[in-house]
């Protein structure tokens, strides 16, 4: 069966969404995704979804699940690397993905989550 | 079972020459000829081709019809000359005139010949009316579609050209927006700014509408579906060139931009930009200094 690859990247983890998401495929992604999670201790992840021509809001929806269970595990979700096309039509659909942060590519969506977790650090040694 | 079209057609063409010639005279006196749009000998010209097209047609049927094979070279001039003259600049009532014109030479001949007999006459005058009326009327249609066509052609030129990205500052783009934003437009705008936003890789984007006349509420939703889309793609989105007029339209209307960063001019919009970037600029002395 097919998988999604998790790659583990220093203390986040990559996550190259490169066929078709169907039910399956996502329910076992967001089981992976958690137990990877947890057994590594990332503190972002980074979906990239620059191979996908086609998004609908059943995969917005995933997206979506998979920041907020993230969120619960102490981990920053970015989805990097969307496709203009797929981007005018997740805003014709009326999605535009609240809560989920977004960057252009790998580079940059790094660099935001590195932005994410210092600023996490300070104001949690303010607390 | 047509009166008409036993005499009309005879009569055209016993009396070709005549007609003809009070017809050009006709034109002339009309003002469709006008002097260095259109040569006389043309206007001579082109009232012989359609009167001996005319005469060559009418011997099988006189009621005009635009989709019917008898008035196809008639139809393919009457547009050629319809064309031509929309271009020229000539107005659909002057085009129309060319053959409306026609009608006083032939009713002076029919009255001419047919005075012995009143009710031929008016049968003949009424089918030579209906005529003529159908294939003006058809000019004016092929006027009207030859202009809509030059529209057409310009409002696409507009489109490409007036949707440049222009990069300020390397991961800084500005797309200054001038003219009224349509749906369509707004797609053209969102795709060239999108595009842009990947082949550069920048996270900025100022949207500048110094040049946009007038923002009501369909604008306004196509700006902010434009920020969604490059927010999606993980750029930001900064609104600049707000008069204060639309700033009170905006108001006015109910209209939420709280999600966006709204500036009043590009340069505020681009200092912005440079901040969230973590540039600034100084002064060359002061960094002497």
């Amino acid at each position: 069966m097919d998988r999604v690859p998790i790659l583990r990247l220093g203390d986040c983890l990559l996550v190259t969404v490169q066929v078709d998401m169907h039910d399956e495929l996502a329910m076992t992604l967001q089981d992976d995704l958690t137990n990877k999670i947890v057994a590594t201790k990332a503190r972002g992840v980074l979906i990239d979804i620059s191979a996908l021509e086609m998004v609908d809001s059943f995969i917005g929806r995933m997206l979506g699940n998979i920041a907020g269970m993230s969120r619960i595990l102490d981990a920053q979700t970015v989805v990097v690397g969307m496709q203009p096309a797929v981007a005018i039509t997740l805003v014709e659909l009326g999605l535009s993905l609240p809560g989920i942060r977004t960057a252009l590519n790998v580079d940059a969506g790094l660099a935001l989550l590195r932005n994410v977790l210092d600023r996490s650090d300070e104001s949690s040694h303010v607390d | 079972m047509n009166r008409l079209a036993s005499r009309l057609p005879a009569m055209v063409e016993q009396y070709q020459q005549e007609i003809l010639t009070e017809w050009v005279k006709l034109q002339l006196e009309a003002g469709t000829w006008r002097a260095g749009r259109l040569q006389e000998s043309q206007l001579r010209d082109e009232s012989q081709r359609f009167l001996t097209l005319l005469v060559n047609n009418i011997q099988k049927g006189v009621q005009f019809d635009t989709r019917s094979a008898q008035w196809a070279d008639i139809r393919d001039f009457l547009a050629e000359l319809s064309r031509s003259r929309a271009t020229q600049g000539f107005s659909p009532s002057q085009v129309a005139t060319f053959v409306f014109s026609l009608k006083q030479p032939i009713f002076a001949r029919l009255r001419a010949n047919l005075l012995d007999e009143p009710e031929v006459l008016a049968d003949a005058s009424w089918e030579t009316t209906l005529l003529l009326d159908s294939m003006g009327l058809y000019t004016t249609e092929v006027y009207q579609q030859a202009r809509e066509s030059v529209i057409a052609r310009q409002q696409e030129e507009l489109i490409e050209l007036s949707t440049p990205v222009v990069e300020l500052w390397p991961g800084i783009l500005a797309l200054p927006l001038i003219g009224t934003l349509d749906s369509e437009r707004t797609q053209v705008v969102m795709e060239t700014l999108l595009e842009r936003l990947v082949a550069t890789g920048s996270s900025i984007a100022v949207i500048d509408i110094t040049g946009v006349p007038t923002v009501d509420t369909l604008v306004a939703q196509h700006l902010l579906k434009t920020v969604s889309a490059a927010q999606l793609m993980g750029a930001d989105c900064i609104i600049s060139g707000i008069r204060p007029q639309i700033a009170q339209t905006i108001v006015h209307l109910g209209i939420d931009l709280s999600a966006v960063a709204t500036k009043a001019s590009l340069s505020d919009a681009f200092a912005l930009a440079l901040k969230r970037r973590g540039l600034s600029v100084i002064s060359s002395s002061a960094a002497r200094g």
